[in-house]
C-alpha cells in the first residue's frame, strides 16, 4: 500500500506533529491579519455614531452617542479592547438591536450551518456521479454535458439563478414555497443554488483526477488481473482520486457559510449571511466584526482541516 | 415523456403548497424589508416600528388623516390649560391585552418614564419636550411640557404610546421588548426574530374610538429583505399585501387581475440645498442669482412624470405641502434654462462652473439634475454614498450641494422638518437670522394662526432667497389582493386594522 492509515509509526507522528504545529501557526496568523483588515477598513465606512442616532438625531444625540460608545477612542485602542473581548466570546452588543452579538449569531447560525451542509451534500451528489461518468468517457456526449453544467455554473450570477428557480418552481409551478424557513421545503431551492455553485469545480476535479488514476499502471494491473470493473473503478480508482475532491469539498463548504449572504437575502432565510448584510447596510460594527472574524476563522480551519486530511493520505504532501 | 410527467406530477403531490393566505380564514399576510430592531416602540427607529406601534398601542390622541384634527383614543378630551400644561380626561373601561386596567396612573408613569433621558428613549425629540405629567385623579392628568411646545399633540398622537404601567415595572424594559403588552387593536402573540410577528385582533378592543375595531383575525407579519423575493410572493398568492413596490412592477402587477395598486403620496420631500451661508467656503452659491439660476435650470415636472409619478408632486415650499404651518404660496422657480443662464452671465457664470454635489438615494433623479444642470453649463460633480456617511459630511459642513430627502418622521407640522434645518443647527447651510427668528417664534406659540404667520415669513424668506430648491414629494405604490379593502394615509403608516376581506 503506498497511501493511507496502514503506514502508521512513530515518524510519521512526528512528521505529522510537525506539519500541523507550522500550518496551525500559519492559520492563526491568517485569522489575525483577517481581523485586523477587516477591523480597520469598517472605519473608512462612515461615522457609525451618525447611523447608530437615526434620521431624526440632533447634534446631541449624536454626540452621545459617540462617548457612549466608545467612537472617541483611538482606533489602535478600539482594535485591542474588542480583540479581548473577542478571545472570551465577548463582541459587545449590537448598535442596531441592543443585544449581545454572540446571541444574535448563536440564533442565526444553525440556519447558514444548514443550509451549508444541504449545499455541499447536493454539489458532491451531483458533480462526483458526473466527473466520475465524464472521465469514463472522455468527449462523450455526457462528457460535453458535463463541461456545460461546469460552464453555466461558474457564470450565472447567484441571484440571477435564484430568482429564475423562484419564477419557476415556486410562482409558475407553485411546487415549492417561495421564500422562508417553516418547513424542509423552503431549504430546496437555496440547496440548489448553493450548492450549483461549487458543482463546477467539484466534477472538473474529479474529472481530472479520474483520468489521471485510470492511466495509472496499478489500474492496468488490476484489470489485467481480471477484476470486476465496478471494483476497480470504485475501490481502486475513485477513492484515490477523491483525495483531493475531499479538500475542495471542504474549502468550498467554508466557502458556502461565509457565501450564503445573497441567497439568504433572497430567500429570507434567517441566517448569518442575511445578517452580515443587513448589518453591513446598518453600520452595525460588532455584528459585522464578529461576523467577518468568524467566517474567516471557519473558513481558515477547513482548509486546515483539508491539508492535514491530505497530508494524512498522502505522504509526500506532509514532506514537502 | 410520460415518466418525465408522472414524476413531475408525484413531486407535485409530494409538496403541499404553503398555506394560502388570504380570505378563506379571515387572516392577513403582509411583508415588509426591514427586522425591527426592537419591539419596544420607544426605542424603536425603524418605519416597521411606527407601523407596528399604531397596532399594538394607542396614543392619548389620534390625528384624523381626513380633517387633520386630534381626536380622542385613550383620551376622551384635552384642553390647553395654559402655554406648557395640557389637561386629559381619560377614557374609561379600556384594558390592556393581558387584562391590566387603563388609568392615569399608566399615563402619569409613560410620561415621566421616557421624559427621563437616562431611560434612552430613541430619538430623543420624540420625548425631550415632556416636563412631566401629574395624576389629578384616576381620569384626568396634567402633562407638563419644557416651555411652549405646540406640537405636542402630533407627537401625543404618534411615537409617544402608553405602556402598562405595572407589567412594564414588573418585567423590565427588556422583558417588555421580549412580549410586549398595549392597548392597541391588535396583540402581539408570537416572534419569531428576523422572520415573523403575528398579532392577533384584540376582541375587547373599545368600540367608540378613533381606530376602528378590526375585521381581520390574524395578520402574519413577515421580513423578506428582497424587494424581488416579495414581489414573487406576491404572485405566488403567498402574500396578500406589499407596499414600496416600484411603478414599472405595480403596473405589471395590477395587469394580473389579481392585484390592486393604490399609489398614496407619503410625507417624504425631496431638496436641493445650497451653501449660502459659507459653511463649506466660497462657492458660486453666495450670490442669490445662481441659486435662482440652479433653480430655473431644474425641471422637475418632468422629473415627477417620468420617474417618480403616481401621487407626487412639485413642491415649492421646505416642507410637505399638508403639513401644519407649511405655507405654499411662496416664490415659485418654474423651469426656465433661458433665464437660469441669464441670470448665470449676470452673476459673472457665462461659462458656468464645477461644483460638488453630494447624493443618496435615486440616483437616476440625481443624475435627470445634473443633466438638466450640464445644459446651463453647470458642472456638478456627484459624489453617491450611504446616507449615514453623507449626513456626517454634510453635518460637518463638507458638501456645498446636494440631493437631499427629509420625511419629517411622519410628525404633520413643520417644525418636523422646517425647523430641523433652518433653525441655525448642524444641518442648516443658509443661517439666516430672519428664518431663524421666525422659525423660532412658530415653535414656541400655541396660538395656531400665530403659528401660521410666523412660519409662513420664514418659508418666504426661504424660497425668496432659494436656500433649497424644494423639488418633490415622495409616494408608495401599494400592492394588495384584490379581495382585500384596504385604504392607504399619506402619512406612511399603513394600518390594518382598518382593513377587510371583501
Amino acid at each position: 500500500m503506498q497511501y493511507g492509515p496502514a503506514a502508521f509509526n512513530t515518524a510519521k507522528v512526528i512528521l505529522m506533529l510537525r506539519f500541523l504545529l507550522k500550518r496551525l501557526g500559519l492559520a492563526a496568523l491568517v485569522a489575525l491579519t483577517v481581523s485586523l483588515i477587516s477591523f480597520s477598513l469598517l472605519f473608512l465606512a462612515g461615522d457609525p455614531a451618525v447611523a447608530l442616532a437615526g434620521e431624526a438625531a440632533t447634534e446631541e444625540d449624536i454626540e452621545a452617542i459617540r462617548t457612549q460608545y466608545g467612537f472617541d477612542r483611538p482606533i489602535p485602542v478600539q482594535y485591542v479592547a474588542w480583540l479581548t473581548g473577542a478571545f472570551t466570546g465577548d463582541f459587545g452588543n449590537s448598535y442596531y438591536f441592543n443585544t449581545p452579538v454572540i446571541d444574535l449569531i448563536s440564533d442565526r447560525l444553525p440556519t447558514t450551518m444548514q443550509l451549508g451542509l444541504a449545499g455541499i451534500t447536493f454539489a458532491l451528489l451531483l458533480a462526483v456521479p458526473l466527473g466520475v461518468i465524464a472521465a469514463i468517457r472522455p468527449n462523450s456526449l455526457i462528457d460535453r454535458f458535463a463541461l456545460f453544467i461546469s460552464v453555466v455554473g461558474q457564470a450565472m450570477p447567484t441571484f440571477w439563478f435564484s430568482l429564475i428557480l423562484i419564477v419557476i418552481f415556486a410562482v409558475n409551478m407553485g411546487w415549492v414555497p417561495v421564500s422562508g424557513s417553516g418547513t424542509w421545503q423552503h431549504f430546496i431551492l437555496p440547496t440548489i443554488v448553493l450548492g450549483y455553485f461549487a458543482t463546477p469545480g467539484i466534477m472538473r476535479l474529479t474529472r481530472a483526477g479520474m483520468l489521471e488514476v485510470l492511466r495509472a499502471d496499478y489500474i492496468r494491473t488490476a484489470r489485467a488481473k481480471g477484476l470486476n470493473p465496478a471494483k476497480v473503478l470504485f475501490k481502486h480508482a475513485l477513492r484515490n482520486a477523491a483525495i483531493p475532491v475531499v479538500g475542495l469539498a471542504a474549502v468550498q463548504l467554508g466557502f458556502m457559510l461565509g457565501g450564503s449572504i445573497v441567497i439568504e437575502s433572497i430567500f429570507a432565510l434567517n441566517g448569518a449571511g442575511l445578517l452580515a448584510f443587513e448589518s453591513i447596510n446598518r453600520n452595525d460594527f460588532p455584528v459585522v466584526q464578529a461576523l467577518i472574524l468568524l467566517f474567516s476563522l471557519i473558513y481558515v480551519l477547513l482548509t486546515l482541516l483539508a491539508d492535514l486530511l491530505n497530508a494524512w493520505l498522502d505522504p509526500r504532501i506532509r514532506v514537502a | 415523456m410520460r415518466s418525465t410527467l408522472l414524476a413531475a406530477a408525484a413531486f407535485a403531490a409530494a409538496f403541499p403548497l404553503p398555506t394560502l393566505a388570504g380570505s378563506d380564514d379571515n387572516s392577513l399576510t403582509v411583508a415588509f424589508a426591514r427586522e425591527m430592531d426592537t419591539l419596544n416602540p420607544f426605542l424603536n427607529t425603524t418605519r416597521e416600528g411606527v407601523i407596528l406601534s399604531r397596532h399594538v398601542w394607542d396614543g392619548l390622541v389620534l390625528r384624523n388623516q381626513e380633517t387633520n384634527e386630534y381626536e380622542g383614543n385613550l383620551a376622551t378630551g384635552y384642553t390647553w390649560i395654559d402655554d406648557t400644561t395640557l389637561e386629559f380626561t381619560l377614557r374609561e373601561g379600556v384594558t390592556f391585552h393581558n387584562g391590566e386596567p387603563f388609568n392615569a396612573d399608566d399615563v402619569v408613569f409613560t410620561m415621566n418614564f421616557v421624559a427621563d433621558p437616562d431611560n434612552g428613549v430613541n430619538p430623543q425629540r420624540n420625548v425631550s419636550w415632556i416636563k412631566e405629567a401629574v395624576k389629578i385623579d384616576d381620569n384626568t392628568v396634567l402633562i407638563m411640557t419644557d416651555g411652549p411646545f405646540p406640537a405636542a399633540l402630533e407627537f401625543l398622537g404618534g411615537p409617544v404610546v402608553i405602556l402598562p404601567d405595572q407589567y412594564f415595572q414588573e418585567v423590565g424594559p427588556d422583558g417588555f421588548a421580549a412580549a410586549p403588552i398595549g392597548t392597541g387593536p391588535y396583540k402581539l402573540t408570537e416572534n419569531v426574530p428576523g422572520e415573523s410577528l403575528t398579532l392577533e385582533r384584540f376582541a375587547d378592543y373599545y368600540a367608540d374610538g378613533p381606530k376602528a375595531i378590526a375585521s381581520i383575525d390574524t395578520i402574519t407579519w413577515r421580513t423578506i429583505p428582497d424587494a424581488n423575493t416579495r414581489l414573487a410572493e406576491m404572485l405566488s398568492g403567498g402574500m396578500d399585501w406589499i407596499w414600496q413596490v416600484p411603478s414599472d412592477q405595480a403596473d405589471r402587477l395590477a395587469a394580473t387581475g389579481r392585484h390592486a395598486v393604490v399609489n398614496e403620496s407619503t410625507m417624504r420631500i425631496g431638496y436641493l440645498y445650497f451653501d449660502a451661508g459659507d459653511r463649506y467656503g466660497d462657492t458660486p452659491f453666495d450670490d442669490v442669482r445662481v441659486r435662482r439660476a440652479v433653480s430655473h435650470a431644474i425641471n422637475r415636472e418632468a422629473i415627477v412624470e417620468n420617474l417618480l409619478k403616481g401621487a407626487s408632486e412639485v413642491v415649492h415650499s421646505a416642507c410637505f405641502p399638508r403639513q401644519f404651518g407649511c405655507d405654499t404660496d411662496v416664490a415659485r422657480y418654474e423651469y426656465d434654462p433661458e433665464k437660469a443662464k441669464a441670470l448665470l452671465a449676470e452673476a459673472g457664470y457665462a461659462d458656468g462652473f464645477k461644483i460638488p454635489f453630494a447624493a443618496y438615494r435615486n440616483r437616476d433623479y440625481a443624475e435627470a439634475m445634473m443633466s438638466d444642470l450640464a445644459a446651463v453649463g453647470i458642472t456638478p460633480q456627484l459624489d453617491y454614498k450611504k446616507y449615514a456617511a453623507t449626513r456626517d459630511q454634510i453635518q460637518a459642513g463638507e458638501v456645498p450641494f446636494a440631493f437631499m430627502t427629509w420625511g419629517s418622521y411622519s410628525i404633520n407640522d413643520v417644525s418636523a422638518i422646517t425647523s430641523t434645518f433652518f433653525k441655525g443647527g448642524i444641518d442648516d447651510y443658509a443661517r439666516d437670522p430672519e428664518v431663524i427668528a421666525a422659525l423660532q417664534e412658530g415653535d414656541t406659540i400655541t396660538d395656531p394662526a400665530e403659528r401660521e404667520a410666523a412660519y409662513s415669513r420664514a418659508l418666504n424668506r426661504i424660497a425668496d432667497e432659494a436656500y433649497w430648491l424644494p423639488l418633490f414629494s415622495y409616494n408608495t405604490n401599494y400592492v394588495h389582493a384584490t379581495e382585500l379593502s384596504f385604504t392607504p394615509t399619506p402619512d406612511e403608516i399603513p394600518t390594518f386594522y382598518g382593513a377587510s376581506w371583501n
